[in-house]
């Protein structure tokens, strides 16, 4: 039997699973180059980190992940940009799994562009 | 934690389209590509868009392919699932802007709906009680336990403004309130799936798409009416609805949701399922009963009416499927909230299910009172091929029809029961110039004939009898002596019949004759069918001026009828003809007209 308090465990465990379903035209996208110079340095590594590090951040339901073509800058895969809503779009170059931890908590979060991680 | 979600809508429509084939298919190659841990494939229930089908969103995108083949998958995986480039040529086509490619609920068909019964539908898993929990289910249920009284309950009900969806309208605060006022050991919990009414579909895409959220609201009926037991009476013929209301009746029973000690509270109620045998007079409510019952399903008078003796001669609450898929959100988001919607009386959202001479044919969920034009021209898309829109037929074999000139009207109970139609269960389909409003009301006269269940006269006898006087008219055989007694018998079947469906029967024979009388009157008197239609009426002619004796048409009769010699005009013979059309549809020059 489930109590309210076993049904709200569920509601925050499962969320994931449907928080992206509506129009997420207003969410922060990030948008990962899947071209085959991206896979080959390493692209989906850092996708699935930025889908993981937005669940933890709660952010699941304001920030995407999606995938892109090559970026057109083969030698500086794997690139990420990141379109905060009303922002210029940023454009993150040879990146990896922990690279996407610090832009999640300080671009996604707190608003702030990661220079370091810049062209 | 997955990327990026596939949902497939695997609904009645779209599985008869061949989606558990694209299903299959995306499973395959997702796994093929090594995605399984980054895309997840998930089994909805209806979008409404059934033209459209097999329906495929993929989120976060949000974008929309229609009409999916299984041979498109591997490709739509490759580009769109492992590269992120959306495959184009396979979007539906309106939602595409250029470089922007614009969320489904941005096109004509979704801008103007407002999703309250379908909120979850085409949403969630319909088999995964978890995403039913994650969207917010099962806290109204929680709410009503823990923190209302079952009056209160039954005051928000009230104050929400929410009526019966079933056809009749009745305030559903109010049946509530008789119900738990009624006297009685033992009270149950009913909802009625039987939907009868031909083109209907909400209450099969609800089930099919968000059981839980009508096993919830039950449940909080049942908290609210003290009543231990409940019932879902749907046809048989909706095996897809049944099979995932059943997986949900077994989910909740797990969680403890249902059962006898519900979230730990003591609170006891459980659901069955009573499987129908698809008979129109089962979905009225004493009939419903009696076929629960394990009788044959007929109706009995009223009063006594089911809140004080129903079901097995106990107090019984009857609600159907959309008004119980409105109650979770209005005890969530509060009373005013649902009242803030629709017109004065007509409170909320209704379903409507858009069939016939429309572009964008499905389900669609508008605030009441929107016109009747803004549901045809921008969520329907209009007639399609530049036809002229003539009337809607609303509330099926219950209802009447609104002709062109009315289209402004809301959609509401009040405005349509003034125009002589109802709101009804929602079945709402569309005419344009080539059909015919005797044929329509034949049409529905065949059905109520044949779906009369024989317990009284007036609809036995009744209804065949109209049905064989429209039959008359229809072959050419009818008098304007004939339109006057038609009409008579209506007013008389309506009066003297037992239940709803005799009274009602009748309506779409006066509310065409009210709106189309002189179409009965050429049937009668210049012995022609307007609308080309009746066939006893109607003469195929061979234009001689444009026939070049080609002989395609004599050659496709399939009972000789045209003769003629190569390269000289022919001629039907209509002494012959049996009006398959099968010329007309051959020949090349327009030559052959039907008159
Ligand atoms: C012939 C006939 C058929 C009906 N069919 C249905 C039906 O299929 N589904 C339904 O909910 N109500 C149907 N009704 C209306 C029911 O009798 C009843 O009014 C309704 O189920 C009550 O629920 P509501 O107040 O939530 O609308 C039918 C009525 C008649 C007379």
């Amino acid at each position: 039997m489930k109590t309210p308090a076993d049904l709200a465990a569920i509601r925050v465990a499962k969320k994931h699973l449907v928080a992206s379903r509506h129009d997420n035209m207003n969410a922060v996208r990030v948008t990962v180059g899947m071209g085959t110079c991206g896979i080959a340095a390493g692209a989906r590594a850092v996708s699935n980190a930025f889908v993981e590090e937005i669940f933890k951040a709660g952010l699941d339901e304001k920030a995407i992940v999606v995938l892109s073509g090559c970026m057109g800058d083969c030698s500086l895969e794997p690139m990420v940009t990141v379109e905060v809503p009303g922002a210029e779009k940023v454009t993150y170059v040879k990146m990896d799994a922990a690279k996407a931890a610090r832009v999640v908590a300080e671009h996604i979060v707190n608003n702030k562009v990661v220079t370091d991680y810049t062209k | 934690m997955f990327r990026s979600y596939v949902l497939v809508c695997g609904g009645t429509g779209c599985t008869s389209s061949n989606s558990p084939k694209v299903i299959e298919a995306l499973e395959n190659e997702i796994k093929a590509v090594g995605l399984q841990d980054e895309v997840k494939v998930v089994k909805t229930g209806c979008f409404g868009l059934c033209a459209l089908g097999p329906i495929m969103i993929v989120y976060p995108e949000g974008v929309f392919y229609s009409r999916v083949k299984p041979e498109w998958i591997k490709e739509i995986v490759d580009e769109h699932l492992l590269k992120g480039r959306i495959v184009k040529k396979y979007l539906y086509q309106e939602t595409i802007d250029g470089d922007n490619i614009k969320n489904l609920m941005h096109t004509r068909f979704y801008e103007k709906q407002t999703r309250i019964a379908l909120h979850n539908c085409g949403v969630i898993a319909a088999e995964d009680i978890d995403e039913y929990i994650a969207r917010g289910g099962y806290t109204a249920l929680e709410k009503v336990l823990f923190h209302m009284q079952p009056q209160e309950v039954i005051e928000v009900v009230k104050a929400s403004g929410l009526r019966g969806r079933g056809g009749a309208g009745f305030s559903t605060g109010m049946k509530w309130q008789f119900t738990a006022s009624a006297e009685g050991d033992v009270k149950y919990v009913c909802c009625n799936a039987d939907e009868g009414d031909p083109g209907a579909f909400m209450d099969r895409s609800v089930l099919e798409g968000d059981p839980h959220c009508v096993i919830e609201a039950m449940t909080i009926a049942a908290y609210a009416i003290g009543g231990s037991q409940g019932y879902v009476y749907v046809r048989a013929e909706y095996p897809i609805a049944v099979q995932r209301l059943r997986i949900a009746l077994a989910q909740a029973r797990e969680y403890g949701l249902l059962g006898d000690n519900i979230m730990g509270t003591g609170f006891k109620f459980d659901i069955e399922i009573r499987l129908g045998a698809g008979a129109f007079v089962c979905g009225e409510e004493t009939a419903l009963m009696t076929s629960i019952e394990g009788n044959r399903g007929e109706p009995r008078p009223r009063p006594p009416f089911p809140a004080n003796k129903g079901l097995f001669a106990k107090p019984t609450l009857l609600n159907n499927v959309e008004t119980y898929a409105n109650i979770t959100q209005i005890i969530n988001n509060g009373a005013e909230w649902f009242a803030s919607m629709g017109t004065e009386k007509s409170k909320g959202t209704k379903v409507f299910a858009l069939g016939g001479k429309v572009v964008n044919t499905g389900l669609v969920e508008i605030p009441m009172g929107t016109p009747l034009r803004t549901v045809i021209e921008e969520i329907g898309g209009g007639c399609p091929n530049g036809k002229k829109f003539k009337a809607a037929q609303t509330g099926g074999p219950s209802g009447g029809c609104i002709p062109a000139s009315l289209i402004d009207t809301p959609l509401d109970y009040e405005s349509m029961a003034a125009i002589g139609s109802i709101v009804g269960s929602g079945g709402l389909i569309v005419m344009d110039e080539d059909n015919c409003m005797v044929d329509i009301a034949k049409f529905f006269l065949d059905f109520t004939v044949d779906e009369s269940c024989g317990k009284c006269a007036p609809c036995r006898i009744g209804t065949k009898r109209i049905y064989e006087m429209l039959e008359k008219i229809t072959s050419g055989n009818g008098t304007l002596e004939d339109i006057d007694k038609l009409e008579e018998l209506c007013y008389q079947v309506k009066s003297a019949s037992l239940c709803a469906l005799g009274q009602t029967a009748p309506n779409p024979v006066l509310s065409t004759l009210n709106y189309f009388r002189d179409e009965y009157i050429a049937h009668v008197v210049d012995k022609k069918c307007p609308a080309g239609v009746c066939k006893s009426l109607l003469q195929y002619v061979i234009d001689p001026e444009k026939c070049k004796g080609c002989t395609a048409c004599a050659r496709q009769c399939p009972v000789g009828a045209i003769s003629g010699t190569v390269k000289q005009p022919h001629v039907i013979d209509s002494s012959k003809c049996i009006k398959c059309g099968a010329c007309m549809a051959t020949c090349k020059f327009g030559a052959i007209s039907k008159k």
